[in-house]
């Protein structure tokens, strides 16, 4: 709050009147808030009314764009009947399971590899070359490999996730590590603080801010690569659906299942923003 | 309340591009307990790099560092350090900050937090025990931070400028206040300022550091720290002729130092 409270933007704005008092200055910056809130909000629903009127008066043909309400309806279809009997539940757990094992993997292997680059100069001049070669190949180019090595199952696509995800939150944690002040480490070492200690209660600490942000990186990342893949290689998941869909012209399934996987995404990275929140509230505030 | 802390014909040299940093050269302290040894010198002059080898952070290039005759191998808890910048865990509550020493020796919650209570009160933060460190002010990060070192009762308190970030009138009451935890506690203290008359009202003993290389070209022991101890006021002892006179020979021994640098 006190960032935004010194955001000399906020001054700099004619029609925000200069006020003393911090709460009224607070008052308006919530008022500011809801401000973009609504034009937001409006955007939104500008865009839909036109989808809406583009779809009633049939300037597009209803095969390539359907109405909003056809695409709602189908929704409320695909969660209970699915399409080509799999529900929308099946391939939505098919997509969160593989992403959630990605990740499960990603946290146990990529934040220690993070910390052993930051800590040592060894475990920077091992690393570095190996994840600097790998990150920048678009995931989707090293997919077949993995089918020809791991099968179309689902472990060459968690695989393919898991790379995706590990490189941005093994560099985060290690730019987190390598951040944290000696100042901070000498006074932990000057209170009788072992190597372990160090480690453990100043280190982690200290870079879980990084480790998060690069989580959020790493998850987004990771969301578009498995859905990506699923496009390609899967027979079930979200990807796959609207992959499936396609072939059939099934428009309305289409766009129901890009809407469903917006809005995981979007649920990802609040659900992330929330917990970086409350796990490192001194974050926004120092 | 023997210990003694000394630095032994220290030399410290750094390689830097431009040749061989002197940062120190043939330095000798001796930090008893109950000692008030103040380091007084321009910014290079080498006193945070005495602090960071009396500390452990560092080792001498030649000379030695040693606790009773025993040579210091790192940092350790019998030398407490304060810092210029706070160097807080933004993460922890006030409290757990000062039970941070605590918490490394592995004690019980309930006694550390019954500790870390005492020492914040001692320095005027009773009441602040569950603020996070965002919402404190700088003058009360600086007590937070003596009061963490205070927490694992060193036999040595190490202060590297804690006062210079501080308003006047903070630095006024946080000058008193580390003489009073210097007369109740009897911890040899070693603290770094820029401020002449700060160095002279707290020390037993002040030494005046010039820079290129860093050594020490005047010492001085005065009485004006005990005489706060045995219950005279700051104020009065500042209005002594005594204390004026002690300033301006403090000044006399650094403006010959600029001249024959």
């Amino acid at each position: 709050m006190s960032i935004l409270l010194e955001d000399p933007s906020l001054y700099e704005n004619p029609h925000v009147p200069q006020v003393s008092d911090e709460r009224s200055l607070l008052a308006r910056l919530q008022a500011f808030l809801s401000i973009k809130a609504v034009v937001s909000s409006l955007t939104l629903l500008t865009v839909l009314a036109a989808w809406w009127l583009v779809t009633v008066f049939g300037v597009i043909p209803d095969i390539l764009l359907p109405s909003p309400w056809a695409v709602f309806k189908r929704l409320g279809d695909l969660a209970r009947n699915g399409f080509m009997d799999v529900t929308l539940w099946a391939h939505l757990q098919a997509s969160l399971f593989r992403i959630g094992a990605a990740l499960g993997l990603a946290l146990v292997t990529a934040v220690p590899a993070g910390l052993f680059m930051g800590l040592s100069r060894v475990g920077r001049g091992i690393l570095d070359p190996l994840i600097e070669f790998y990150r920048p190949i678009p995931p989707l180019a090293y997919l077949p490999l993995m089918v020809i090595w791991f099968g179309i199952g689902e472990l060459s696509k968690v695989l393919l996730i898991y790379f995706a995800i590990f490189a941005p939150l093994a560099i985060a944690t290690a730019s987190g590590v390598g951040r944290v002040s000696d100042t901070r480490r000498q006074a932990a070492l000057s209170l009788g603080a072992s190597r372990w200690q160090l480690l453990r209660h100043v280190v982690l600490p200290s870079a879980l801010p990084d480790v998060l942000t690069g989580l959020r990186i790493a998850l987004g990342a990771g969301w578009s690569t498995l859905v990506a893949a699923e496009l390609i290689a899967a027979t079930e998941g979200l990807g796959f659906m609207v992959h499936a869909a396609s072939k059939f012209l099934v428009t309305d399934v289409v766009i129901a299942g890009i809407l469903v996987i917006a809005s995981i995404a979007l649920v990802l990275e609040l659900g992330l923003r929330t917990l970086q929140a409350r796990l490192t509230p001194w974050q926004n505030e120092l | 309340m023997s210990s003694t802390l000394i630095a032994h014909q220290v030399h410290k040299t750094y390689p830097s591009p431009r040749g061989t940093v002197h940062a120190l050269e043939n330095v000798s302290v001796s930090i008893r307990q109950g000692d008030f040894v103040v380091a007084l010198g321009a910014s290079g002059c080498g006193k945070s790099t005495l602090l960071s080898l009396l500390a452990g952070f560092q080792f001498p290039s030649a000379g030695r560092i040693a606790v009773d005759g025993q040579v210091v191998s790192g940092p350790g808890a019998d030398r407490g350090v304060v810092f210029q910048d706070d160097a807080l865990f933004p993460w922890l509550s006030v409290l757990d900050n000062v039970a941070f020493g605590l918490t490394l020796q592995g004690i019980s919650k309930a006694e550390k937090q019954a500790r870390a209570r005492t020492v914040l009160a001692q320095v005027g933060l009773a009441g602040f025990e569950q603020h996070r460190i965002s919402e404190i002010s700088g003058g009360m990060r600086q007590r937070v931070g003596l009061a963490r070192a205070l927490a694992a009762n060193p036999s040595w308190l190490l202060m590297d400028e804690p006062l210079g970030a501080l308003d006047a009138l903070t630095r006024e009451q946080m000058q008193t206040l580390v003489l009073d935890v210097w007369r109740d506690t009897g911890k040899g203290i070693f603290l770094i300022t820029h401020s002449i008359e700060e160095a002279v009202l707290m020390s037993t003993e002040l030494l005046i550091f010039s820079p290129r290389p860093g050594r020490i070209v005047a010492r001085h022991e005065y009485d004006f720290a005990r005489r706060y101890a045995n219950g005279e006021s700051a104020r009065s002892i500042k209005q002594d002729p005594a204390f004026a006179i002690a300033k301006s020979q403090v000044l006399d021994d650094i403006i010959q130092q600029t001249e024959y640098a």
